[in-house]
Order: C-alpha cells, then sequence, then structure tokens
C-alpha cells in the first residue's frame, strides 16, 4: 500500500500532464497553444518547485535560467542560411554552427545547470530577504546582457525562425521527464537533506548536512531543468523576445507555485495547469467569450485576476490549494505553512 | 569616454540635477526603509503606491481641478490605499517570513499596475498627462546654471521630511516606541507598545512621504503610465539594501547615494556606454549582500540579513 502511494505521487501529476496534452490533441488548432502553454508553464513551475520548494529559500531568478536556455536552444536551431542574415553580430562559433532539436534541448538544460551552478556558488549562502533581492539581481543582470549584447543573441529584437518543434508530444515527454527528476531527486538523500534544511536549518546543520553544498545541488539541478524548460518554450513560440521571459514570467509562474502549495510537487502541477486553465480563459474573456453570456473583459483583466488571487492565497491560504501536500497524502493536523527559512520577527 | 573627457561632461549642471534626483531617492529609501524597521518587509509596492499619487494628479489636472485640491487628493488617495494595504494584506501576514512577505508586496505591485492599466487604457491611450504640476518644472538660472524650480522643491522637501521625521522619531513617545519596535519587536510589545498603533505610525508616515514623491516625480515626468516609478522604485531598493536596510539612516544615505549617481552617469556618459550599466550594478548589488550583508555603511554588527 506504502509503495503504491509513493508511485503515486509520481505518477499522478504525470498523469495529469498526459491527459491535458491528450485532450490537447481533440481541439482546434487554436485552442491546442493553451494547452501546449499549459504544459509547459508545468515545467517551469516544476522547476523552480526544486529550489525553492525544497530549500524554502525565495528566488526570483529562476526565470534567467529560463530565458538563457530559451535563448540558446533558440539561437543554435535558426537554420543556417538564414542565420547570417537575421543575426549577424554573433559570435562566428554561434553563427556558423546550428543543432538539431534534441540536441539543442540537452544543450539548454546544460547551459542552465552551468549558469544556475556559477551564479549559485557565491549566492546560495544568502538566505531570506538578502536571497530574494539577490536572486532578483541575477534575473536582472540576465535580461540586461540578452537584451543589448547582440553578439550571443538577437538583442533587444525578437528572435524568430526557431523550428517549431514542441508539439504536444514534445512538450508533455519533456515536462514528464522534468517531473520524474524532480521526484526522483525529492526521494532521494539529497533532497531529504534539503528538506530538512528547510524544516530547521540549524538542526540540520547540527547532524551534518552541510546547508551551502544541498541549496547548491537544488540550485543547480533548478537551473539545468529550468533551461530544459525554455529550450521547450522557444520551440513552442517559434520566436521569442527578452522581455517575455522577464519580469511577468516570473511573476505568473511565481503565482502558479503559490496558488498550488509550494512545498509539494503535485502543489506546483496543480497550480500551473489551474492558473493555465485559468489565464487561458481569461484571455479569451478578453476578447470576448460567450458562456451561456458574453464575457467581455477589458484589456490587462487577466493579470489582475492573477495578482487577487495570488495575493488571497497567500492571506487566506499561505500553504496552497494542495496545502503543500503530494498527491494522496493524508492530511496533517498541524504543518502546511509555507517554508519559512527564518522565524519571522515581525508581530503576531 | 576617457578620464579627463569624463571630469570635463560632470559640470555643475550634471551635479545639480544630480543633487535633485539623490533628494527624491533619498525620500524614497526613507519610506520603504520605515515600513522595513517596523514589519521587517520590503515593499516592492512602494513605487506602485507613488503610481497612484502620480494617476491622482493626472486624473485632477484633466478634471480643471485647482492644482492645491489635486495635491491634497493626491496625498488623500496614497495614505488610503497605503492604509488599505497595510490592513487587508500585510496585517494577516505579520507572522509569516520575511520571503513570504516579499512574495507577497511583489504580487500587490503586479496588481496594482495592472488596475492602473485597466484604468488608463479606457481613452484607448496608455499614459495619462498631469498639465498642472507641470509649472514647476520651469528652470530658473542661478549663477549661470539651469535649475528647475523642482530640484529646490524637492531639496527643501526631502531635508523638511527627514528633519520632521528625525524629530518624532527621537523627540516623541511614538517614535521611541517606534525605534524600540525595530529593534527588537518581542520585547517592546512586551513593555506595552502597541504593535498596531506602531505599524500603523510607519505606514501612514510612509504613505506621506510617497505622496510627496508623487508630486515631485510627476513634475519632471508629467506623462502618467502604469510603470510610473517602477524603475525608480527598483533602483531605490538596491540604494536600500546596499546602504544598509536595517538601519534608517544607512538606508536613506544609500538612497540619496544611488539616485546621485545614476545622476551623474546618466548626465556624463553617452547612452551607447550605458547600456550595461543595469548589469554592473546589480552585479554590485550582489557583492555587497555577499561581502557586507549588512550594508556598506553600517557598522560590524548583526544584523536581519544571515548567511549560511
Amino acid at each position: 500500500m506504502r509503495r503504491f502511494d509513493t508511485a503515486a505521487q509520481l505518477l499522478a501529476p504525470a498523469a495529469l500532464v498526459v491527459a491535458t496534452a491528450v485532450v490537447g490533441s481533440f481541439t482546434s488548432r487554436a485552442t491546442e497553444i493553451y494547452f501546449l502553454t499549459a504544459i509547459c508553464s508545468v515545467g517551469i513551475v516544476v522547476a523552480i518547485y526544486v529550489f525553492v520548494g525544497n530549500s524554502g529559500v525565495l528566488s526570483f531568478g529562476q526565470i534567467s535560467f529560463v530565458a538563457v536556455g530559451a535563448f540558446a536552444s533558440g539561437v543554435m536551431t535558426v537554420p543556417l542560411d538564414s542565420k547570417r542574415g537575421v543575426l549577424p553580430d554573433l559570435y562566428p562559433i554561434l553563427r556558423d554552427h546550428t543543432i538539431g532539436n534534441l540536441a539543442s534541448l540537452v544543450l539548454a538544460a546544460a547551459i542552465g545547470a552551468a549558469f544556475a551552478f556559477l551564479v549559485g556558488v557565491p549566492l546560495m549562502r544568502l538566505s531570506g530577504l538578502a536571497a530574494g533581492i539577490a536572486t532578483f539581481a541575477v534575473l536582472e543582470i540576465t535580461h540586461n546582457l540578452l537584451r543589448e549584447w547582440t553578439k550571443i543573441g538577437p538583442g533587444a529584437t525578437t528572435l524568430s525562425l526557431v523550428p517549431e518543434t514542441t508539439g504536444l508530444t514534445q512538450a508533455a515527454i519533456g515536462t514528464v521527464a522534468v517531473i520524474a527528476v524532480a521526484f526522483a531527486y525529492q526521494r532521494s538523500r539529497f533532497g531529504r537533506s534539503l528538506r530538512a534544511t528547510r524544516e530547521d536549518a540549524a538542526a540540520a546543520q547540527a547532524v551534518g548536512i552541510d546547508v551551502h553544498r544541498q541549496r547548491l545541488w537544488a540550485f543547480t539541478l533548478s537551473g539545468a531543468l529550468a533551461g530544459l524548460a525554455g529550450g521547450l518554450y522557444v520551440h513552442m513560440l517559434g520566436s521569442i523576445t527578452a522581455d517575455q521571459v522577464y519580469l511577468e514570467l516570473t511573476f505568473v509562474t511565481l503565482a502558479m507555485l503559490v496558488i498550488g502549495g509550494v512545498t509539494s510537487l503535485w502543489g506546483a502541477v496543480i497550480g500551473a495547469l489551474a492558473v493555465s486553465g485559468l489565464d487561458s480563459f481569461l484571455s479569451e474573456a478578453e476578447q470576448g467569450v460567450g458562456v451561456g453570456f458574453t464575457i467581455d473583459l477589458p484589456q490587462g483583466a487577466r493579470l489582475v485576476v492573477l495578482g487577487t488571487l495570488m495575493a488571497l492565497v497567500l492571506v487566506l491560504r499561505p500553504s496552497g490549494l494542495t496545502g503543500g501536500r503530494e498527491f494522496g497524502m493524508p492530511r496533517l493536523r498541524r504543518g502546511g505553512q509555507l517554508p519559512t527559512d527564518a522565524t519571522s520577527e515581525g508581530a503576531a | 569616454m576617457t578620464g579627463p573627457a569624463l571630469v570635463a561632461a560632470l559640470d555643475a549642471q550634471t551635479l545639480v540635477d544630480a543633487v535633485g534626483l539623490g533628494a527624491i531617492y533619498a525620500l524614497m529609501a526613507v519610506g520603504i526603509g520605515l515600513v522595513f524597521g517596523v514589519l521587517r518587509l520590503v515593499n516592492f509596492a512602494y513605487g506602485q503606491l507613488i503610481m497612484a499619487g502620480a494617476y491622482t494628479l493626472a486624473f485632477t489636472s484633466q478634471a480643471d481641478w485647482p492644482t492645491w485640491m489635486g495635491i491634497v487628493m493626491c496625498f488623500a488617495v496614497v495614505i488610503a490605499l497605503s492604509t488599505a494595504l497595510d490592513r487587508l494584506v500585510f496585517r494577516p501576514l505579520r507572522t509569516q517570513s520575511p520571503a513570504v512577505m516579499l512574495v507577497t508586496t511583489f504580487a500587490v505591485a503586479f496588481l496594482l499596475q495592472n488596475v492602473a492599466l485597466l484604468v488608463d487604457v479606457r481613452d484607448d491611450t496608455i499614459g495619462e498627462p498631469a498639465a498642472s504640476v507641470a509649472s514647476l518644472n520651469q528652470a530658473v538660472r542661478v549663477w549661470g546654471v539651469e535649475v528647475r524650480k523642482v530640484t529646490f522643491v524637492a531639496v527643501a522637501v526631502a531635508v523638511v521630511a527627514l528633519s520632521l521625521l528625525a524629530l518624532i522619531l527621537t523627540r516623541t513617545r511614538i517614535g521611541l516606541q517606534m525605534r524600540a519596535a525595530a529593534t527588537d519587536f518581542a520585547t517592546a510589545r512586551l513593555l506595552g507598545v502597541r504593535a498596531n498603533t506602531v505599524i500603523a505610525v510607519a505606514v501612514l508616515l510612509s504613505a506621506v512621504i510617497a505622496a510627496s514623491v508623487s508630486v515631485l516625480l510627476t513634475v519632471q515626468n508629467p506623462l502618467v503610465a502604469p510603470d510610473f516609478a517602477l524603475k525608480e522604485t527598483i533602483i531605490v531598493l538596491v540604494g536600500v539594501v546596499v546602504g544598509g536596510i536595517d538601519r534608517l539612516w544607512t538606508a536613506t544615505l544609500g538612497g540619496f547615494s544611488i539616485g546621485f549617481a545614476t545622476g551623474v552617469i546618466n548626465g556624463a556618459l553617452p547612452t551607447d556606454k550605458t547600456v550595461f550599466l543595469p548589469s554592473v550594478v546589480f552585479a554590485l548589488v550582489i557583492l555587497v549582500l555577499l561581502l557586507r550583508p549588512a550594508g556598506l555603511f553600517a557598522g560590524r554588527r548583526t544584523s536581519v540579513v544571515e548567511r549560511v
């Protein structure tokens, strides 16, 4: 029975993603994009969860790794014959080579991991507020470099002509892989050690856990998964700008994670799918949609609803929709708090 | 740009403008630092309070209200919004960790910005002009330097506001309680400091400062858009953290320094030299957080910023 429960914690989120893909394959081309976006969002949110959920340290920076993965994968798959024309300023090694779809996804994951590791070595010493500000700084730096440095990418212009290889199949396979890695990690010795530091850093150190090292592992793994998710994302969109992987995506994905429940994989998946579903509905509604009566929302209403929802969840149910529990886990009497890495000094 | 050329470009004009900018940023830093002191809350949404004030100025100006009434309305709106935020969002979250509160203010900031967008695009254009306060933007010549009137006002407001604040903090009972709360909230409450009162006063003072900044920034940039004050807030947050958020005067000094530096750099360097400036600035922020987590100007003592 116990083994079944454990398996279900992996199978339930994976099955949900596959089911989304299957349902999506029966819909029209115009609606399919919503299902694709939802599946890709799950990948990004699970990648963020691997670090933020397990460590309890806030990071605004994970979208940097999505961005780097997306641009690396995108730039390297633009067909050679058009690349010299559209991206003339690239370093020759980037300009004169092109790689296949699968190789570009591997590259995205590798570069995401490498970047996260480099950033993580110093940054993982920080926690709480300082970690929040420092990771935000990473996001700003990444965005600034991607926007201005035309030797590594398109700069302020749109990167287009990226092959649209992420259909429902590739999205589902990639995202299920991300979920499987996240699950394997949180069941491993490393994942458990990190979760111990989340609950009580001092006690974890006392039993010999190296907090810095465990956080760095998770940060690097999260970077790899975020890079891969970025690769899937750019191959879904076909074209991308640096602004698409910046503040708004950071906000939306954090909202998904918080709404679902920060401390569980199930929460990350549920949050991403639920918010994507709502998001698709709202963006349809911004164009006007009939459900018995016609809803016609003004532009921008989408993010207002999302922001309200996120604030409401944070205030009323800080543990998220799933209460921070894995699929099938019994409701605990205590707990269900958001991960805290510092005891609050505020007043009760 | 070579050294001598840089110095040549650093004329009195640039310096005067930089001081004006520094004064505004110092005010914002105080507003953020005050709330941080009692709530341990870094308010990402501070810029949106300023934005709300700026929209109030724009709409009252379009409705042909007298300027002074627009300014009074601006203060009223910012104070009301700030108090509402405290009651509805920050108060229920006081027991949560700083990280959770940071995410929440991030959400609130995004929410307010998009509400503003909804209000703004009703006329199908983004951006609302605020003409009534623009007269302050005219320049007068002082010793051969063009000084905009708003620069005088900004410096005066900063000096007056900071002096008043210093008086409140050091000479009044509530000020003493606020300082006690900022040092150790739990002990302060045991000694009879009322948490809600202290926090309400801090939020109120912070809102008054935000409203003043609304007026000053709107004068300089009379086209109000939903991302009004967003960039400034990010820069000030950086300055506050680099200066040392734990204490009000280090935070203020950090705010002023980064404002002054921004003014000098933007005035002295051509645009194509400053494209990577944000990267350099944010890399410095990370460096300061790692090397001196309590801030550049803070003494050697324990701080709220922890390290592993």
